[in-house]
C-alpha cells in the first residue's frame, strides 16, 4: 500500500510545528514562499527547508506561476489535515464511551425496580 | 453508527456534541468530580490519569497527569472561568508538552434532551495554526497508541 510506504516520511514530516503550522496555512489557500515565511518570523530560505520536506513527504506540491512558485496541500496533505479530526474523534469517542458507563453505574443505586413502564 | 459529531467552525473554533442516556446532573457531575474524571477521561487506550486536581468553583484550578505503560507523560492545566450547575462549564485550558500549549477556551454545555442529554463542547483556539497543531497532537497521541496495540499484537 502506498500510503502505508509513506507513513514514515509522513510523520516525520508532520513532528515539527512550524511544519504543521505551514500545512494549517496551506489550507486556507495557496501561498508563495513569502507569504509563508511572515507569520512565523523565519528567514524564507529556513521556510523554503520545510517546505522541500513537506514536498518530499508528498504534503505539499508547487505551481509554476511566472517567477513564483506558489505552494498548496497535495491530496496526501489534505488527507493528513482530515486524519488529525479523525484522530481527534477517535479519543473522544473513546471518553465518552467509558463515561457511559460511568454514567451507567452511578445510576444503578438509584434504579427502581418493579417499575411500570 | 456514531453519537458523537465533531466538525471545526471558522478558522479557530472545534465543536464537538454529543448524547447521553443520562440526565445532565450526573454528566456534570463527571465533568468536575475528580473521582469520576479518572475514570473517563483517558484518551486513546493504555492511558491512565494518575493526578487529577479539580476546584469546580470560578477562578478553581485543575490539572490531570496522565501517564502511560512506558512511562511517557504529560498534563493539562486550566481555569474554572464559569460554573452553572447543571447545564454550562467554561474553562481555559493548555497541555504541556513539555511545552505550554496556546490556551484553548473551551464553552461545555448540557442540555436536557428526552430523558438524556445533549452535551455541546465549543472551542475556541487562538488562531487557525493553533488549531490545527492541536488536532495534530491529537493524531500523535492516537497513532502511539495504535503502534502499542500493534506491538501487543506481534
Amino acid at each position: 500500500m502506498e500510503a502505508a510506504l509513506n507513513l514514515d516520511s509522513t510523520f516525520s514530516a508532520l513532528a515539527d510545528p512550524t511544519r504543521r503550522a505551514i500545512l494549517a496555512r496551506l489550507a486556507k489557500g495557496e501561498a508563495t514562499v513569502m507569504e509563508l515565511a511572515q507569520p512565523f518570523e523565519m528567514t524564507q530560505p529556513a521556510i523554503s527547508q520545510h517546505l522541500k520536506v513537506l514536498e518530499d513527504a508528498g504534503l505539499v506540491v508547487r505551481r509554476v506561476d511566472g517567477t513564483k512558485r506558489p505552494r498548496r496541500l497535495a491530496k496526501a496533505g489534505i488527507e493528513a489535515m482530515d486524519q488529525w479530526l479523525a484522530m481527534l474523534r477517535k479519543a473522544l469517542e473513546k471518553n465518552y464511551d467509558r463515561l457511559d458507563e460511568v454514567l451507567a453505574s452511578m445510576e444503578q443505586p438509584k434504579r427502581k425496580r418493579g417499575e411500570k413502564s | 453508527m456514531s453519537k458523537l459529531t465533531l466538525k471545526t467552525e471558522g478558522d479557530t473554533h472545534i465543536v464537538v456534541t454529543r448524547r447521553f442516556a443520562a440526565p445532565p446532573e450526573a454528566i456534570y457531575r463527571a465533568h468536575t468530580d475528580p473521582k469520576l474524571i479518572q475514570k473517563w477521561l483517558l484518551g486513546p487506550e493504555g492511558w491512565t490519569m494518575p493526578v487529577c486536581i479539580n476546584e469546580a468553583r470560578p477562578g478553581g484550578n485543575f490539572r490531570y497527569e496522565w501517564t502511560n505503560a512506558k512511562g511517557r507523560g504529560f498534563y493539562v492545566t486550566g481555569e474554572y472561568l464559569e460554573l452553572e450547575p447543571y447545564s454550562r462549564i467554561v474553562h481555559v485550558e493548555r497541555m504541556y508538552l513539555p511545552d505550554p500549549t496556546p490556551d484553548n477556551h473551551v464553552e461545555t454545555r448540557f442540555d436536557a434532551a428526552g430523558t438524556g442529554t445533549l452535551m455541546t463542547m465549543r472551542m475556541t483556539l487562538p488562531d487557525a495554526q493553533t488549531r490545527a497543531a492541536m488536532l495534530a497532537t491529537n493524531m500523535e497521541r492516537g497513532m502511539e497508541a495504535s503502534y502499542a496495540r500493534l506491538e501487543g499484537m506481534l
